[in-house]
């Protein structure tokens, strides 16, 4: 190879003016300072504003009517059904998905055989339209054609108006909420029990640990407590914020039985345009959001942290 | 609880059994809504509780599902809606992150707590008053409808700042030696190196806006504007969603998409929507 | 017998036969070492031997019982592992406690709150306090005892790895690594700790380790693995002087053993042009391998010519990289550093061999005896 020397490049002409790295930091969050303004910290400020007034789209005026639209939520029916039904949907369905998520997260863990299949199978609902699955699980439910009741009738089960009985529709919005989250938890709790160090389980097996329940209590549960109160604060927010299915499958009937907070929010606000009032329930639904996140950092604060 | 040593097939089959029993019922409503797709009603009203059809229905089936919405449009409308959304997520969260996580100047710490702040809001709070604004300058019921809420992500702020942080500061430099400008490090040095936070973070948000009913159930009254999930409730509100094959069928059109994706991509897929999880 | 018995375990992964029928004998109170490199199943074995695997045949007698069928919590061993595998959410104190509160208190009385109220369970919670609080007293982590094992360095994690495996005096110390993550100064003086501890409480040990070192400083035996089988088992003396194996010769050792091609002759051995003063038990022409350890040589006014390649200067002490002039093989030999003034690189100097020392490798790798040594000329 001949030795030729490089060509020299011509040095780069000097930017016009050089920005500091500060205005150059602020440039660069403009758009999303600005938008982050515009569309989530601006309309909450003012949803909250909005929810002392009794604003209605189209009405022209509004007047500030103070605790006027708070006071009115403790006197609608609707909407005391609809906090009473959202707080028992997360009382069923985050423990009972919790706790089937944590057996079957520990049961896939346990063996090597099908894992992946196994996690991607219940990892399925998540992802899928829950739309269109509510719709196939209206089908499954369907009290007369449904293939649960033909189930059942085999045992000898007379059929259940599944959705359409005021005692059994929440239970089985339930149900399809635990189906809906399940992977969720169960990959989350995967992912918590292979960061525990499989050698605890072999000091602990050494220690004298002899039952599978007795190395549950001294490693898997204790090293699972972060994962854990991520997980229920996590699955409880998502449980408040069912809407789908109910918006799907039963418009809040039969006779409020299954109305849920977004639900009635919805309908107020988007169907009703009574914009006030509508503000005053998301707010609430707020409310409860933010205590949960409080009550997470509370716990997460007193305890150390020794991962 | 992982026992040391690797069990045989025979001590196996209980996990195996119960995981196994388990699967059947999350899978359940997937194989009775393929199987009800490929159903003629008489048979679905019949009083058997077969899987497999007798007499083939499918076409008949699919093509009423087409002929009466426009399935194909829902889901291209979704994937613009997405693909739209994803685009301009990227833009405005990518270089705040990088400013948040490399750069130093005064407010910083601000930014970042406004950023928290957001983390903690659920998307439907600001609905009402962006609904306001949308009627007040007529844009309700358009793509930009659709999308303009969304294109502030600061769960992507949060993310792609955790993910820029653990980059070398060397790197950096390096590129300001050469010569490059703040904006071509973004996304020539700093972005291509934390590809896999940008894939599940990709990943994230297309399901998340994919599968959204809430947000186009508010704006959306055209038919031709519907996304795959609103498409669902506007066929069910046709004649036709009293035709349970072909609104099953429907329903396995707009699911397939998704769950295809999932199934290629299964490892990418839960990492994003896992770690994602602080805010749905 | 008491101590601990091994005999014939083989295991496989797969195709792969990790270890094949190894048996070993240890004496009551003994320090055995298993030492080799990575991936030659010393670790398999020491979980085997704990009861963490399963051989796929072959049996083990820990103290005189056999146990090969019994499950780890069953065998009455203890073990440090590499990591320390320490409980992150307990206490020091508690972490100490675990083997002897699983042990001596019923699943009843183990429960948190109520299991207090059972019978008998506060007398039991005093003896075990004071079992734990002797055990910090021995390895001086007294003043540890509330803390987490965060809150620890690697020295003291180190230190509740050993006292939980010492609180409980069971019947054989399993070591799996110990040492092998903390900082060259506390290695040092923690082997010797070590040591101390197993002379006090005289509890058989299993030790495993891929460092030469550790093994040789630490045990009554070492047994030198590769490849699924144990090669040599002897004292640390005997392995090193006395190698069975050119493995165990080039294994142990540093630098590494030198190692040359010669072919036996009626004579001696030939290197090149050169005859060795060695006899070898074998017919005239067979290719062996001869093994001079790099301490065996010294600069002297004649000896095996070589050129100085490298030198690498360690204090007390000089290592010369030279090459043979007999067949140009690249040799090292360690040589007292205040024999070495002058020498530079380049330069060529007489190595004198102490024959000895040197040892004899047939095409195999087995050991072979040197015939008594004949002083015959070098060249």
């Amino acid at each position: 190879m001949p030795e030729a020397p490089l060509p020299r490049f011509a040095a780069p002409p000097p930017a016009r003016f050089a920005l500091s790295e500060a205005a150059a930091a602020w440039l660069l969050s403009a758009p999303a300072m600005l938008s982050l303004f515009l569309l989530l910290l601006g309309p909450s400020l003012a949803l909250i504003a909005l929810s002392f007034t009794d604003w209605e789209l189209g009405a022209g005026g509004l007047t500030w009517i103070g605790l006027g639209n708070y006071a009115e939520l403790l006197e609608d029916r609707t909407f005391l059904a609809a906090l009473r039904n959202t707080l028992l949907y997360v009382a069923l369905v985050m423990p009972s998905s919790i706790g089937l998520g944590l057996l079957i997260a520990l049961l896939v863990e346990g063996g090597k055989r099908l894992r992946a299949t196994f996690r991607a199978i219940y990892f399925l609902p998540v992802v899928s339209l829950l739309v269109a699955m509510a719709t196939a699980w209206q089908y499954l439910l369907h009290p007369t054609i449904g293939p649960v009741n033909r189930l059942l009738a085999l045992f000898g089960v007379a059929p259940i108006n599944w959705l359409g009985s005021s005692d059994w529709v929440l239970l089985s919005l339930c149900a399809i909420g635990l189906w809906e989250n399940l992977g969720y938890v169960v990959v989350l709790f995967m992912a918590g029990l292979t960061a525990i160090p499989s050698e605890l389980y072999a000091a602990a097996e050494m220690d004298g640990a002899r039952s599978p329940w007795a190395r549950f209590r001294l490693v898997t549960w204790p090293l699972l407590g972060p994962t854990t109160l991520f997980v229920v604060t996590i699955t409880a927010i998502r449980c408040l914020r069912v809407f789908d299915t109910v918006a799907a499958l039963t418009d809040g009937g039969p006779n409020n039985a299954s109305e849920v907070l977004l639900h009635v929010m919805y309908k107020e606000g988007f169907t009703y345009f009574r914009i006030g009032y509508s503000a005053a329930i998301t707010a609430v639904f707020l409310a409860v959001v933010l205590a949960l996140m409080l009550i997470q950092t509370r716990i997460l604060d007193r305890r150390i942290h020794y991962a | 609880m992982r026992p040391g040593r690797d069990p045989g097939l025979l001590a196996d089959l209980p996990r195996l059994a119960v995981l196994g029993l388990g699967a059947v019922i999350i899978l359940a409503p997937y194989l009775w809504m393929l199987s009800a797709s490929l159903k003629p009603g008489s048979e679905i009203f019949s009083d058997s509780l077969s899987l497999l059809p007798q007499r083939l229905y499918a076409w008949e089936n699919f093509s009423k599902a087409f002929r009466e919405v426009p399935l194909l449009r829902f889901l291209l409308n979704g994937v613009l809606v997405c693909a739209v959304i994803l685009f301009f997520q990227l833009l405005f969260a990518v270089p705040c992150a990088y400013a948040l996580a490399k750069l130093r100047f005064r407010g910083r710490e601000t930014i970042f707590a406004l950023v928290l702040a957001g983390l903690l809001i659920p998307a439907h709070v600001p609905a009402l008053p962006i609904y306001a604004g949308l009627a007040a300058t007529g844009l309700l019921d358009s793509y930009t409808a659709l999308v303009a809420p969304f294109v502030i992500s600061v769960f992507g702020i949060f993310m792609f700042r955790q993910a820029f942080r653990s980059l070398p500061e060397e790197l950096i430099h390096a590129a300001r030696i050469d010569g490059m400008g703040e904006m071509s490090i973004v996304w020539r040095v700093v972005l291509p190196n934390a590809w896999p936070t940008a894939t599940a973070f990709a990943t994230f948000s297309i399901v998340a806006h994919w599968n959204d009913l809430f947000w186009p159930l508010v704006v959306v009254q055209h038919e031709a504007l519907a996304t795959p999930a609103l498409g669902v409730l506007f066929f069910r509100a046709e004649e036709a969603g009293n035709d349970v094959g072909a609104l099953m069928a429907a329903s396995v059109v707009v699911t397939a998409p998704m769950v295809a994706f999932f199934l290629a991509a299964q490892r990418r897929f839960i990492q994003g929507v896992a770690t994602a999880g602080l805010k749905g | 017998m008491a101590g601990i018995a091994i005999e014939g375990i083989r295991k496989s992964f797969g195709a792969t036969q990790v270890l094949k029928a190894v048996s070993l004998q240890l004496r009551q109170g003994e320090f055995l070492s298993l030492v080799g490199p990575s991936g030659c199943g010393k670790t398999t074995l020491l979980r085997i031997i704990a009861g963490l695997k399963t051989a796929d045949s072959g049996a083990i007698h820990i103290a005189g019982r056999e146990v090969t069928r019994l499950r780890a919590a069953d065998r009455d061993i203890a073990m440090v592992f590499q990591n320390y595998a320490l409980y992150p959410h307990l206490t020091v104190a508690e972490n100490l406690a675990v083997p002897l509160v699983m042990r001596a208190l019923t699943p009843w009385q183990r429960l948190p709150l109520l299991g207090r109220l059972a019978p008998g369970t506060a007398a039991r919670r005093r003896e075990i306090a004071a079992r734990v609080q002797a055990a910090a007293e021995m390895l001086r982590i007294g003043h540890l005892l509330d803390r987490r094992p965060v809150q620890l360095s690697g020295g003291q994690r180190q230190r509740v790895a050993l006292g939980r495996a010492l609180v409980r005096q069971p019947s054989a110390f399993l070591m799996d690594e110990p040492l092998s993550n903390l900082d060259a100064e506390l290695r040092a003086s923690t082997r010797r700790e070590i040591v101390e501890l197993h002379r006090a409480a005289g509890v058989t040990t299993v030790y495993v380790t891929h460092d030469q070192v550790e093994a040789m400083t630490m045990s009554d035996r070492v047994a030198v693995m590769m490849g699924g089988e144990v090669l040599q088992l002897g004292t640390p003396r005997e392995v090193y002087e006395e190698p069975a194996e050119l493995r165990v010769a080039a294994f142990l050792g540093s630098p590494r053993i030198n190692t040359l091609k010669v072919a036996a002759a009626p004579d001696g051995l030939r290197l090149g042009p050169v005859t060795l003063p060695l006899q070898a038990a074998a017919a005239p022409g067979t290719r062996l391998t001869l093994g001079l350890r790099p301490e065996a040589f010294a600069l002297a006014g004649e000896g095996l010519a070589a050129r100085v390649e490298h030198l690498e200067f360690l204090g007390a002490e000089l290592l010369l990289h030279g090459r043979l002039a007999a067949d140009e093989s690249p040799i090292i030999a360690r040589l007292p550093q205040a024999e070495t003034a002058g020498l530079a690189i380049g330069a060529q100097v007489a190595l004198a061999v102490e024959w000895r020392a040197a040892l004899l490798f047939d095409a195999e790798g087995k050991r072979l005896r040197l015939a008594p040594q004949r002083e015959a000329a070098h060249a």
